[in-house]
């Protein structure tokens, strides 16, 4: 989603030849069309105030569809009933911010009063601390396995890459499939001498799965951008390294992990900052449940606004406002680290 | 042969000896095909299976169904098994009716006598068989084709304004110089830190204002800009040499057509990247429609597969076949654009 902060080179310019021969039929009628109005226009306000209308479509949809909804957001967290539109909104001042943070102790989601939040809370910095670490950890491994002299690379990388394109109701669908009571797991656990296990039941299993699903779909990305950064390390260091005799284990703590540091940490926030926003896979694998055990703070806010039978916008912004506030932080240090690692 | 068959398989790049971390490496490998592979497979293989397969406890591996066959002097055609009679024989005999521990069978070559034996003495008689009507059922009893329909149409016309408004904007910040120049790259880079998952509701009240809600329109439009795209495309636009342009504002071409006949046909690859990952996008996308759209007409296929799979909970071959159908594109588009997109993404870091 992010990162297009680095300055290294655009992708190679390819089979641009062909695919412009085809399209140059419609592209002349499209011309015709279009630049008498646009030559005007360009007459009218002069060459050099051209690159505003150029801009003028892409901040038209910015401005209408992310900054104006911030705005909103705002006054929606400080205004109270159940309207949609602000004028219909009686103003309460930070009353929803108070319900969200009104708790006997932060530790016990049971004492607060919007104990749903807390406990949206407490799931996602759970499954974000454990997929942080299997993410970080499978990705890396398998870049270095995929950086060795191996057979059929392409493919071994394309295996672990395609799930990042699936949808992500395919994914969840697919592992609820073989996690089901008769599933497959089951069938090969009982096959093995094992008992039936009831996954989604068991608050612990449903949380392991959501986790190992989103690493099991996700994790092809950041193995890539590893293996990128893996095969930017210069081959005559490992040359020299091998010419000393240093111990394989050596080579990887003194070489490979401070030259793959920037990238490391580039996948680490970027996984902060996917995993603080986790929905999509968890919400269809296993609905939030059982009871709230997998239920995170988008699906709160989601529920919160939309799906409960009071659309509640006021206190879905406010917890929209303070999940954004963390977002903003995370945002900003990947930029800062990205910034850094291009220069 | 088989000296050259081993040579083929044992050899490694370079011509060095096999050393243990070559086995863990393809062990690792290995088990990862099976991960990542057996569920997509697994997948497949139980979406052309009978409901009644599908029920199977341990699950057969391949698409199995009882073979049955039509007896003279029985109007249905009857379930087929394999028993094995009391002095140790095999047979293959038709059932015919089952009481209680006995089943009266009856021999299909001899459809005359009846022969009762013991349930436990049968197993049944079974063949390959794939359960097409998954697929072909949901056409005629759910508006599957129209999601269908729906999901093709955010995706096309999502793409392309993408393309147009992105490419736009990136040639304004890659080949001028304009005050406010900053400003808007500042603005482009802050939408970055505002995913749609926070302003779901505020979104949802512009679309209602602009009248859009519960249509495809609703769901097309508040992504069509996207910062990683005008990124993506800017930073290709910058590779593009300036005298190029020079030359064509000599010819007195116009600012449009320098952008649209000389800018936009040198970007291809960048277009192309940013057509791949559009289109997955808009394929995938679930948080948003799921808030937007309400009515069942213009569902696209994830809100219907999640729609489904809370109502056709017992009807999992239904839903496995549709789940199919959705994965299928995109494993099109992956088997065919694998490089394209791997180069793509390692060059951006974005997804």
């Amino acid at each position: 989603m992010t990162d297009t902060m680095r300055t290294h080179g655009a992708p190679a310019r390819g089979p641009s030849a062909a695919a412009a021969a085809v399209t140059t039929g419609s592209a002349n009628a499209l011309m015709r069309l279009t630049d008498p109005p646009m030559r005007a226009v360009q007459r009218l306000i002069g060459a050099a105030r051209m690159p505003y209308i150029f801009l003028l479509p892409n901040l038209l949809f910015f401005g209408l569809f992310v900054f104006l909804p911030i705005g909103i957001n705002i006054v929606f967290s400080v205004t109270g009933g159940t309207g949609l539109f602000p004028s219909e909104r009686p103003y309460v001042g930070a009353e929803h911010y108070a319900r969200l943070l009104d708790c006997g102790s932060y530790l016990e989601a049971g004492s607060c009063r919007e104990d749903l939040f807390w406990r949206g809370v407490g799931n996602t910095l759970t499954f974000t601390v454990f997929q942080m670490v299997a993410m970080v950890l499978f990705s890396l491994i398998t870049a270095l396995v995929l950086n060795r002299p191996i057979r059929g690379r392409g493919f071994f990388r394309a295996v672990y890459f395609f799930p990042v394109l699936l949808s992500p109701v395919v994914v969840a669908l697919i592992w609820k499939w073989i996690l089901q009571r008769d599933g497959l797991l089951n069938a090969v656990l009982t096959t093995a001498g094992g008992e039936k296990i009831l996954f989604f039941v068991d608050p612990g299993w449903a949380m392991f799965w959501a986790v190992f699903v989103s690493v099991w779909a996700h994790m092809g990305f950041y193995t890539l951008i590893l293996l990128a950064g893996l095969q930017a390390i210069p081959r005559d260091v490992y040359e020299a390294a091998e010419m000393d005799g240093t111990r394989p284990w050596r080579v990887f703590h003194r070489i490979t992990l401070p030259l793959l540091w920037p990238n490391l940490l580039v996948v680490l926030v970027l996984v902060l900052i996917r995993s603080v926003q986790v929905f999509d896979e968890v919400f269809v694998l296993t609905g939030g449940g059982p009871g709230t055990a997998t239920m995170m703070v988008v699906q709160y806010i989601y529920t919160t606004a939309f799906a409960n039978q009071v659309q509640n916008f006021g206190l879905a912004g406010a917890a929209s406002v303070l999940l954004g506030a963390v977002l903003f932080v995370l945002t900003l240090i990947q930029l800062f680290l990205t910034r850094r690692r291009a220069s | 042969m088989t000296g050259k068959l081993r040579r083929l398989l044992l050899a490694r790049r370079g011509g060095a000896s096999w050393h243990w971390t070559d086995v863990a490496s393809y062990a690792y490998l290995a088990l990862g095909v099976l991960l990542m592979f057996g569920p997509v497979l697994w997948l497949a293989l139980s979406s052309f299976k009978t409901p009644a397969a599908l029920l199977e406890f341990p699950p057969s591996l391949l698409p199995m169904a009882q073979s049955e066959v039509s007896v003279p002097g029985y109007p249905q055609p009857l379930p087929l098994f394999q028993v094995t009679m009391e002095d140790g024989s095999v047979r293959e005999l038709a059932q015919v009716r089952r009481v209680g521990i006995v089943a009266q069978m009856v021999d299909p070559a001899a459809p005359g006598q009846t022969i009762r034996v013991p349930a436990d003495r049968r197993t049944p008689v079974r063949h390959m068989a794939l359960a097409v009507e998954n697929y072909t059922d949901p056409l005629t009893q759910f508006d599957f084709l129209r999601f269908l329909r729906n999901s093709l149409v955010v995706t096309v016309v999502a793409t392309i304004i993408t393309l147009i408004i992105n490419s736009m904007a990136a040639y304004a910040l890659s080949v001028y110089e304009f005050r406010g120049k900053s400003v808007a790259m500042l603005g482009v880079i802050g939408t970055l830190m505002i995913p749609i998952t926070i302003i779901l509701a505020p979104v949802y009240l512009v679309v209602t204002k602009l009248g859009f809600v519960d249509s495809l329109w609703a769901v097309i439009l508040p992504g069509a800009a996207t910062p990683t795209g005008v990124f993506l495309l800017r930073q290709y636009m910058l590779t593009i040499p300036r005298d190029l342009i020079e030359a064509a504002r000599m010819d007195k071409a116009s600012e449009w057509r320098i952008y649209a006949r000389i800018v936009m046909p040198l970007s291809m690859p960048a277009l192309a990247v940013l057509a791949i990952f559009s289109v997955m996008w808009r394929w995938n996308e679930f948080l948003w429609p799921l808030a937007v759209l309400t009515k069942t007409e213009v569902h696209t296929l994830p809100i219907a597969l999640n729609a489904f799979q809370g109502e056709l909970q017992t009807q999992w071959h239904y839903l496995l076949a549709m789940t199919v159908v959705t994965l299928l594109p995109v494993a099109l588009v992956f088997a065919f654009l694998q490089r394209f997109i791997t180069s793509g993404i390692a060059n951006t870091g974005m997804k």
